[in-house]
């Protein structure tokens, strides 16, 4: 401990003489121990992944456009494989699998927590950096590590073909005794590597929040970004090591003859999904929650007011936090549960809408008599405030252990995580990435394509996503290539949809060339006077080192927003 | 909770009122009655108020005649299956699916609806009455303990309207089915179905998906229908068993409001009551492995006389007394030890028989 202790030390000392003072190349991106440069790191690897994690859905939406297998025998032989029957049809357990792992773990992770929190947590609270620099490269290369194992896991056999089939969950016994090969030994071990990741990323977090404010930030003054994150930390760091211990005992049943959850060794397939859903539930939350955060500090600065009610939106996260750990077995509502337990998890899975009702009326409050301008971020926050809205009622609907005997394992759910994750996250995720772009960049991005980039978004995923609904209450199963012609008319819809939402996605990317191309150069403030947090102080992009000097926040400044440095 | 024992005591009273229920209050279950009695082929068995046993007295002459050509139901008999491009939940058959479907249309459907609309519209007036050309100066305005308590208030009111009546379900989906009723063990393997009868000679069906070619021959619908289907009494109620003989495979019928997970090394138990004769589709609803689409669930319900016309079909037996008796004594497993004379714990079972 000492030795770290030092070495930070040693570390931050030295920069204090030479602020600006940039390393090489490979010393500054490989070598990084700076809490800027490797969220810009993370933000690129997040693209990077969230772009084959969409394309990957994009396959799937292509198969899906009508009965039949149509694409997928292609996709084997190009991967190398033998384009049998049975392997065609792994083919999409594997497409499945690697699109839910890679959105999960490689995509809205990064994005949100290693990503936007590394970059304005420490600017946010007024801090230096990170509490512990060189764990958080580790943190983020281990990332990189992880995804490049599921990748090859990709072209490892896997039992019927090649990859790993076995849905983002990885259930008991499917993927034991049922997928033979290395392919799944990889994927689980790509998950030990983000756990390992994510859970350094935590206790950095954590220690960073709790030890590193500057003087007058009291943890009741701390921006709602930085409550989210903490929040999120302190799930990560007591939900991951479960989904740890977890995947650890089906390598171990899958190469090491345990039968943890293999019945004819005396052990349960259900303690896995016990297991898993412990972890799989605050998941949930750990994607959402930093989302909450960028959307509460975007709406008070297009509103040009403080949010409302900001003690009730922090503890309505803790509370969320909190309550998110003790409601996983409503993704087990099948499986043969007792109806006590069942009647329990529908009543504590429906309190997690009290908080999140909170939550919503406070943002709408937060406009209530504002003065509200409609630049890109507060347009992509005014979205996810809506299609989140959609997605929590469904959620409510699902929460009835008695109603989703019918919905469970349907289209519905898959409406309902999309709306609230591909909708409420990736928006949300939109909406702080044009909120911080040109703080990031010192570049604005194009105000009109950020608004087309919106609308034509909104159309593709609701167009996408709303007809799931209609599809899971006639029937249709989750995790299926084909389907009876009942369901051709919704699917063909849906995979319109996509395409559109493909559309918006390429005009993201335009905006993004035109920024760095031709984009004017960006202020310290380009939102106004309702940008009161503390990365508005600084420069766009910030000085490689900030807050030399610590900044001190006045004590009758407003608790709801970060404080501005009583020196500027 | 109480709930379940004081409705699995007042079984059956319980059931006379949910179907009194659904045909007064439910527009589902009408209109339900409405195509029913349309169809002429089940007109008296169809109707759900009428009991089980009755509409199952009804259809014994004409049983009698047949009893021994049991012939499977024609795509006109299938009531249970998506609509194409439908928007809404299947038609419901059994009393616990028109009840869920009534919760979920009468209640949820209105709550999740109205409170969707109320956001949107609270954020279309924020957008046109507080924009800057509006309201160019903003209040300062950061908290209001009363509006933050109604919000979190009424949320929690609203819950408590949904939780009644979906602790109710839940109870309800939880009763136990009579000691007598006929059972059928549901087995999922990769990728078919297994349907076996112990009440009726232990007999398994194997049922696997037609292919396309030879469903559409049969009017059938693709990736639905079957070569063998389930075959179950209708009107009464049927306990249901699942098990996995591999990996986890989900035992889902979307019209019967029904869906059990098959897990190996365990038995799911649940009750099943189809109200009308006919066919009902469902499909695996638990990621299983390759063919998991590819395994689709076919329930016949059939009168008691044809019913039993197919389990003799099978080579099956009729559950008398003395059969039903049977296999209950040889489920009971009696411990070696428990013997009078047997050589003791660790001893091959053989050695038990010889002494």
């Amino acid at each position: 401990m000492a030795t770290t202790a030092d070495s930070f030390q040693a570390h931050t000392e030295e920069h204090h003489h030479d602020a600006d003072h940039k390393p090489s190349f490979f010393a500054r991106w490989f070598m990084s121990t700076n809490h800027k440069d490797i969220g810009t790191l993370y933000l690129i690897f997040a693209i990077f992944a969230g772009v084959i994690g969409g394309g990957i859905s994009g396959i799937m939406r292509a198969e899906l456009r009508e009965p039949g297998i149509q694409y997928l025998g292609w996709w084997v032989a190009l991967l190398g494989g033998e384009a049998g029957f049975d392997q065609t049809l792994h083919m999409w357990n594997v497409l499945i699998s690697a699109h839910g792992l890679i959105m999960v773990f490689f995509m809205v992770m990064p994005a949100m927590i290693g990503g936007f929190a590394n970059w304005f947590v420490p600017i946010m609270i007024g801090a230096p950096d990170m509490a512990f620099p060189r764990m958080n490269n580790i943190s983020f290369w281990l990332t990189v590590a992880g995804f490049c194992s599921l990748m090859i896991s990709t072209f490892m056999p896997g039992g019927t073909g090649l990859g790993a089939g076995t849905g983002w969950t990885v259930y008991a016994p499917l993927s034991t005794s049922g997928s033979p090969g290395p392919a799944v030994d990889f994927a689980i071990f790509s998950l030990h590597l983000a756990g390992a990741g994510s859970i350094m990323g935590a206790i950095n977090f954590i220690t960073t929040i709790f030890n590193m404010r500057a003087p007058g930030m009291t943890l009741h003054k701390m921006p709602l970004f930085v409550w989210s994150v903490l929040v999120t930390a302190f799930l990560l760091l007591l939900a991951l090591p479960v989904l740890a211990a977890a995947i650890t005992m089906l390598i171990t049943d899958r190469n090491f003859g345990t039968t943890f959850f293999d019945p004819a060794g005396g052990g349960d397939p259900l303690l896995y999904q016990h297991l898993f859903w412990f972890f799989g539930h605050p998941e949930v939350y750990i994607m959402i929650l930093p989302g909450f955060g960028m959307i509460s500090q975007i709406i008070a600065t297009f509103s040009r007011k403080p949010v409302f009610g900001y003690l009730g939106m922090a503890y309505a996260m803790v509370a969320i936090g909190v309550v998110g750990f003790i409601v996983w077995a409503h993704h087990m509502y099948t499986v043969g549960l007792d109806v006590n337990t069942k009647m329990y998890f529908t009543a504590a899975t429906m309190v997690i809408a009290v908080p999140t009702g909170i939550k919503i009326f406070s943002w709408i409050a937060t406009m209530w008599k504002g003065s509200l301008t409609f630049a890109s971020p507060m347009v992509w926050a005014l979205g996810f405030i809506f299609l989140f809205t959609v997605g929590g009622v469904t959620g409510v609907v699902l929460a009835n252990g008695g109603i989703d005997d019918n919905l469970h394992d349907t289209y519905y759910v898959v409406a309902h995580f999309h709306y609230v994750l591909s909708l409420g996250a990736v928006t949300s995720l939109f909406a702080g990435f044009y909120y911080w772009f040109p703080k990031m960049s010192g570049r604005m991005h194009s105000e009109l394509l950020a608004h087309i980039h919106f609308w034509i978004f909104f159309v593709g995923v609701n167009m996408i996503f709303f007809p799931m609904h209609f599809l899971g209450m006639d029937g249709m199963p989750r995790r299926i290539p084909d389907y009876t012609p009942a369901f051709a008319y919704w699917n063909n819809f849906a995979t319109i949809g996509y395409e559109v939402m493909a559309v918006s996605v390429g005009v993201f990317f335009v905006n993004l060339i035109y920024a760095f191309v031709a984009g004017k150069k960006a202020g310290p403030n380009p939102w106004g006077e309702g940008a009161t947090t503390l990365e508005w102080t600084l420069s766009s992009p910030p000085p490689f080192h900030q807050f030399e000097t610590l900044p001190v926040i006045d004590d009758n400044h407003d608790h709801s927003h970060g404080g501005k440095p009583a020196t500027a | 909770m109480n709930f379940c024992q004081v409705a699995s005591k007042q079984l059956k009273i319980v059931r006379a009122v949910i179907l009194a229920f659904a045909l007064v209050v439910i527009p589902q279950a009408v209109s339900a009655q409405d195509t029913a009695a349309a169809n002429v082929q089940t007109q008296n068995v169809a109707d759900a108020s009428v009991p089980a046993e009755v509409a199952a007295d009804g259809q014994n002459a004409e049983a009698a005649v047949g009893a021994d050509a049991y012939k499977p139901l024609g795509p006109d008999m299938i009531v249970g299956q998506p609509t194409p491009g439908g928007m809404t939940f299947q038609e419901q058959y059994s009393p616990n699916g028109e009840y869920a479907l009534w919760m979920h249309d009468a209640i949820l459907l209105p709550i999740i609806v109205a409170i969707s609309l109320l956001v949107l519209g609270l954020l279309m007036w924020v957008v046109v009455r507080y924009n800057r050309r509006s309201n160019k100066v903003a209040s300062k305005t950061s908290h209001n303990t009363v509006i933050e308590v109604i919000w979190t208030l009424v949320p929690v009111l609203i819950l408590v309207v949904i939780a009644v009546p979906s602790i109710t379900l839940l109870s309800r989906q939880y009763e136990s089915p009579p000691e007598d009723a006929f059972t059928v063990k549901v087995t999922g393997y990769q990728w078919y179905w297994g349907y076996s009868y112990p009440d009726n000679g232990d007999f398994e069906v194997i049922s696997n998906m037609l292919d396309d070619d030879e469903a559409v021959a049969r009017g059938l619908p693709e990736k639905l229908a079957v070569d063998n289907r389930m075959v179950v009494p209708v009107g009464e109620p049927i306990r249901i068993q699942t098990t996995g003989a591999d990996v986890i495979h989900s035992f889902a019928l979307p019209s019967l409001w029904f869906k059990l997970d098959a897990v190996p090394g365990r038995l799911n138990e649940k009750m099943l009551l189809i109200q009308k004769p006919g066919i009902y589709y469902g499909q695996c609803s638990e990621l299983c492995g390759v063919r998991h689409g590819y395994m689709p669930i076919a329930i016949e319900a059939l009168p008691r006389p044809q019913f039993e016309a197919w389990v003799l079909s099978q080579g099956g037996e009729i559950g008398g007394e003395d059969v039903s008796d049977e296999p209950e004594a040889a489920d009971l497993q009696e411990p070696e030890s428990s013997v009078e004379g047997a050589p003791g714990a660790g001893a091959p079972p053989v050695d038990a028989e010889e002494v």
